[in-house]
């Protein structure tokens, strides 16, 4: 059986084990991410959400994810 | 009695209370508090969703963003760069122009960097923000970031969280005087009565955070800051009397027996 091949990316600034060739957008389905309640920066610029299906994922590469929380 | 709707950057919004939705004990308790206000705009901060606990609330389960106005603010950043990247990133949750910059200079003081802040104004305005911005109580300041395209000035009454109160009523008055901007003030204020001060200086509203959030008693609290902005501005806009030095018998002094 092939192995399946993983890369090392960063969330939120935790390192994530994913399966390479995995787009942006499997990855954050599989986080449950609520994406109309998020903004997404992609390796420091913010992407379109409507786009992430496109977005192939390689080693090291950054993502953040952030949303609205309580604050004055 | 007429219509005294608040204006910013061309939206009407009835009441002059804005409050923070930080610090409260739970986010039910927030959104009752938000309720008791009256307020129709609140200020949120922009944070890394936590992806390790999934089932934690979020504030838009809470307070509906179709029914109140978020106001996405920068609250822990020190510099432009910090402050621009958050604001953009809060626009790209959900197309929020309408925005709240607060650039900070000192961590112990939270006293804003004005020419950090001036900076971020103006390249926030080129971008299409609307932004209101936390400032220092300085009307030079006021009038130069008047001039870089801000659309609310919101001097500090007092160091963020402080309680303290409006410690500078004259600089208020002086940047009353000089701007048609809404001028609101934002941080410092400890009870009601500070917010009904505010109002009397002429200010066009009050933001407000600790001082309900942190009070004994949130949700009476923020009633009671609903009635003080209230009758703040109805104090304000009813003219006071002249101040003088001695007495003026209230009582006719003609037919005393």
């Amino acid at each position: 059986m092939k192995k399946i091949k993983k890369i090392k990316i960063k969330i939120n600034g935790k390192i994530k084990s994913i399966i390479q060739d995995s787009n942006l957008s499997m990855v954050l389905k599989n986080l449950k991410i609520p994406l109309n309640k998020v903004a997404i920066e992609f390796n420091e610029e913010i992407i379109d959400k409507k786009k992430i299906n496109k977005i192939k994922l390689n080693k090291n590469d950054k993502i953040e994810i952030v949303h609205f929380i309580g604050g004055g | 009695m007429k219509k005294d709707s608040l204006i910013i950057a061309n939206k009407k919004f009835n009441s002059r209370l804005i409050v923070g939705t930080g610090k409260y004990k739970s986010m039910s308790e927030c959104a009752k508090a938000i309720k008791l206000s009256g307020a129709e705009i609140v200020t949120v901060a922009v944070r890394r969703v936590n992806i390790s606990d999934k089932n934690k609330p979020l504030l838009m389960d809470y307070i509906d963003p179709k029914k109140i106005t978020y106001l996405p603010n920068t609250a822990g950043c020190f510099n432009s760069k910090e402050a621009l990247r958050t604001l953009r990133l809060a626009r790209e949750i959900g197309g929020w122009k309408l925005v709240k910059l607060e650039v900070l200079g000192d961590k112990k003081n939270l006293f804003p960097d004005m020419i950090e802040t001036l900076k971020s104004t103006e390249v926030l305005a080129k971008e299409g923000f609307k932004v209101m911005v936390y400032c220092n109580d300085d009307p030079l300041m006021a009038k130069r970031l008047e001039s870089s395209g801000a659309d609310a000035i919101m001097p500090l009454a007092a160091p963020i969280g402080s309680g303290l109160g409006i410690q500078n009523k004259i600089n208020i008055q002086i940047i009353r005087k000089q701007t048609k901007l809404p001028l609101i003030i934002d941080a410092g204020l400890g009870q009601a009565s500070d917010a009904t001060i505010a109002m009397e200086l002429g200010c066009d509203g009050v933001l407000v955070n600790t001082a309900i959030a942190k009070a004994k008693k949130p949700l009476e609290m923020a009633l009671a800051f609903k009635n003080a902005v209230i009758a703040g501005r109805q104090s304000y806009k009813s003219g006071r009397i002249d101040k003088i030095l001695m007495g003026n018998p209230s009582s006719p002094s003609k037919g005393i027996i």
